[in-house]
């Protein structure tokens, strides 16, 4: 069901609502595509007239300012027409349904909703419940599913170190709240990485996230032993008040990562952040801002993986 | 139309261990004879049963029709319909509607207004705190004496357990049932799905089952030092299964019943996100299921209830967890119920009996039989009639189940209630 949502009738991608049931050939595809996509971001001239004529609504029920900023940028260099609905200053909080919110934007004539909100399958809601032209794509929804980071991520990696079968990754920190660690594992896992480790004390892991496709780590030493690319989460201060963890520092200490915790990483290891970072927290500034870490690249990247997801599902 | 004969059905009255083609007499709302006519009775209504099952009708333990309050869901009269064409002729009645079952007003309310659908065996479940707050006591004696049958804060919570030991004890002074959906919510507030895989992949806020366990274990601890009859209510977990069975052999006063949707439902089968699969208790694993059917078979749970929640289309329109719990199920009750026979979970003979006979005797009414003298509520069925769940067919208010499209194996064609008919298949 959730393919089919996400499909149309040749196969190709409508919706981007989630990694779960797509396939590696379209997942290669849209990392392909990104790729030309991030040639013309070195040009003098950085538009396509690809989308010209259409609009891309924003639609962000939940702050953002990194993802939003390269969606609409993203947007712009294919020539559509954007639309940034912030929706805590707007009609819901009125409100208003979030069907009447949409059907309302409808009205308008919009071509694609980009959408981030804090409860898990929003983003298949309006799917299923936008009329036929329009196209969704998940900008993050509650802790289910933030796919387009993850392509961005796995852009990354495969820029750094193509052979990605050869691979092992480790997620780091509060996977159970992460909607960017979830879509992370089944995009690896669907490209065929050699192996995805979580590191976490287990107030922070979900229940059965080993189904997920994962080895489970809770020392952040052995966890990192062999691995090819150290992706840490940004750690909410809430979860402190929550009794999920004692401190930020004691969490720094077991499990925030430092030039000396990366040194059990391979030498050659990449550091990842899909940000925004709480520096000392979940990583050393040495760290983020050393040799090894790719977190501005990661940025870089989003503009051209989102450029290829915006483009593929607006052309089918 | 006092007098009616029904002939040629399998009769199967569990209670009465009887299971033969025969005829059924009625007279004056009573069940006079079974097998030969009595002297000079000249029927009203001859009902042809041919080739079709008849039991007593069934006595549903959970159920909401939604009035006072929530008439945009459902009303006394779509709700009183669906359960005549579903052969249940007993309901007893969640007390969360809006003014909550805490005075005799809104129990006589209830019952006035069905009856008015022509729908007379309404038992109201009392509140068991005021305004369902888990604070106060509600006045259980004056409720009882408005035809409250037994007591429950639903699925509210009741925080304190001192409030829970007194609810008990004053309960237990008047005679009266404490029925409790055991839910710990420290352990299960902002939950929609069993915390497992499925909750673990889609993103969704997990409730364990532990959730449910600690509260019933607790609860059983308050039933042996109060020495209140508790019945649960919609069990969910082998935890849970195991744990009535310790209490059962150790001699507490207890009972379960199971929704029926959680006999045949786990989370492996909810489609991502689909609001229809969204009730608590959440469908949990395979395993689970498993110990809950068997547990049925053994007679460690008593009962299967209906937990009919109807909702309107905007309650489930909406972000999974932002949609509204529960589902519309009168109607497959008997459908669901007979699958199990199907499967080999239960014989013919179980299946009736804990749809009749054994949830009667938990809320101590004289019904659930075809004993000779008793009111004549009949159901009778056509097991292998097949009906598919949609528009035609449904007759609650509430289309919100996850079953809606199927096709089905068993269809009521005759409801008999105290020996009026209140429901013919067209």
């Amino acid at each position: 069901m959730v393919k089919n949502l996400q499909l149309n009738n040749d196969g190709k991608l409508k919706h981007f609502l989630t990694i779960d049931g797509l396939s590696r050939e379209l997942l290669i595809e849209i990392l392909d595509t990104a790729e030309s996509f991030a040639a013309i971001s070195g040009n003098q001239i950085k538009k396509v007239p690809l989308l010209r004529g259409k609009t891309i609504v924003n639609l962000f029920f939940e702050n953002s300012t990194r993802t939003r900023t390269t969606f609409e940028l993203a947007a712009t260099r294919l020539s559509a027409d954007v639309l940034n609905i912030n929706i805590a200053t707007s009609a819901t909080s009125k409100g208003e349904s979030l069907l009447d919110t949409i059907r309302n934007l409808e009205a308008m004539h919009v071509d694609m909703f980009v959408v981030r909100h804090a409860l898990s399958g929003a983003a298949h809601f309006i799917a299923q419940n936008s009329a036929e032209h329009i196209s969704v794509i998940n900008a993050g929804d509650g802790q289910h599913s933030h796919p387009t980071q993850a392509m961005l991520d796995l852009f990354t990696i495969r820029q750094k170190k193509p052979d990605l079968a050869k691979l092992k990754v480790a997620i780091i920190g509060d996977i159970l709240h992460s909607r960017v660690a979830r879509s992370q594992i089944l995009a690896f896992n669907t490209v065929g990485v050699a192996e995805v480790r979580v590191i976490a004390p287990r107030t922070l892991l979900p229940a059965k996230v080993e189904t997920l496709g994962v080895s489970v780590f809770h020392d952040l030493k052995k966890g990192l032993e062999d691995v090819d690319v150290a992706i840490t989460l940004r750690l909410q201060k809430e979860r402190m008040t929550s009794a999920l963890l004692p401190s930020e520092s004691e969490f720094y200490k077991c499990f925030g990562l430092t030039p000396a915790m990366l040194k059990h990483a391979k030498k050659d290891a990449i550091v990842m952040h899909p940000g925004p970072i709480n520096r000392g927290v979940e990583i050393a500034s040495s760290v983020a801002d050393g040799p090894q870490s790719v977190i501005l690249e990661q940025v870089s990247n989003g503009v051209a993986v989102r450029m290829a997801i915006l483009s593929m599902a607006m052309q089918s | 139309m006092n007098k009616i004969e029904i002939n040629g059905g399998r009769i199967i009255d569990p209670a009465n261990q009887i299971d033969r083609i025969d005829s059924v007499y009625i007279a004056d709302h009573k069940i006079i004879a079974l097998g030969a006519p009595p002297e000079g009775f000249v029927a009203d209504l001859t009902i042809d049963a041919d080739r079709q099952i008849v039991c007593p009708g069934f006595v549903d333990l959970s159920t909401r029709l939604r009035e006072p309050g929530h008439s945009r869901k459902a009303t006394f009269k779509s709700e009183t319909i669906a359960a005549a064409s579903a052969g249940i002729t007993s309901m007893c009645l969640q007390p969360d509607t809006q003014p909550v079952i805490d005075s005799p007003a809104v129990a006589e309310f209830i019952r006035d207004n069905a009856r008015k659908c022509g729908y007379r065996q309404i038992y109201p479940i009392a509140a068991l705190t005021q305004q369902l707050d888990g604070q106060e006591l509600s006045g259980m004696l004056t409720l009882k004496q408005a035809g409250c049958i037994a007591v429950s804060n639903a699925n509210r919570p009741v925080t304190s357990l001192l409030v829970l030991r007194r609810a008990m004890e004053y309960a237990a002074s008047h005679g009266l049932i404490l029925m409790f959906r055991p839910q710990e919510y420290s352990l299960s507030k902002h939950g929609c799905a069993h915390e497992g895989a499925f909750a673990t992949r889609f993103g969704l806020p997990g409730i364990p089952e532990a959730a449910e366990t600690i509260a019933l274990a607790q609860c059983l601890e308050l039933a042996e030092l109060t020495g209140c009859q508790i019945h649960f209510n919609q069990l969910s977990s082998r935890g849970s299964v195991i744990k009535i069975q310790q209490a059962k052999k150790y001699g507490l006063k207890v009972t379960a019943d199971v929704a029926i949707h959680q006999l045949h439902l786990t989370e492996d089968d909810i489609e991502p996100f689909n609001s229809s699969y969204h009730v608590l208790p959440p469908f949990r694993t395979g395993l689970d299921r498993e110990a809950l059917r068997s547990a049925l078979n053994y007679g460690v749970i008593d009962a299967i209830c209906s937990d009919h929640q109807p909702h309107d289309i905007d309650a489930k329109l909406g972000a999974f967890p932002e949609t509204e719990p529960g589902i519309a199920s009168l109607e497959t009750l008997l459908p669901l119920t007979l699958k199990l026979v199907k499967e080999g979970v239960l014989t013919i003979s179980q299946a009736i009996a804990v749809l009749t006979c054994k949830p009667a005797k938990i809320i101590q009414q004289d019904k659930g039989t075809l004993s000779i003298g008793t009111h004549a509520d009949i159901c009778i069925f056509d097991p292998d009639a097949n009906w598919e769940v949609n528009n035609q067919t449904w007759h609650s208010q509430g289309q919100n189940t996850p079953f809606w499209g199927h096709t089905f194996s068993g269809k009521v064609t005759h409801t008999l209630q105290s020996g009026r008919l209140i429901f013919k298949a067209e």
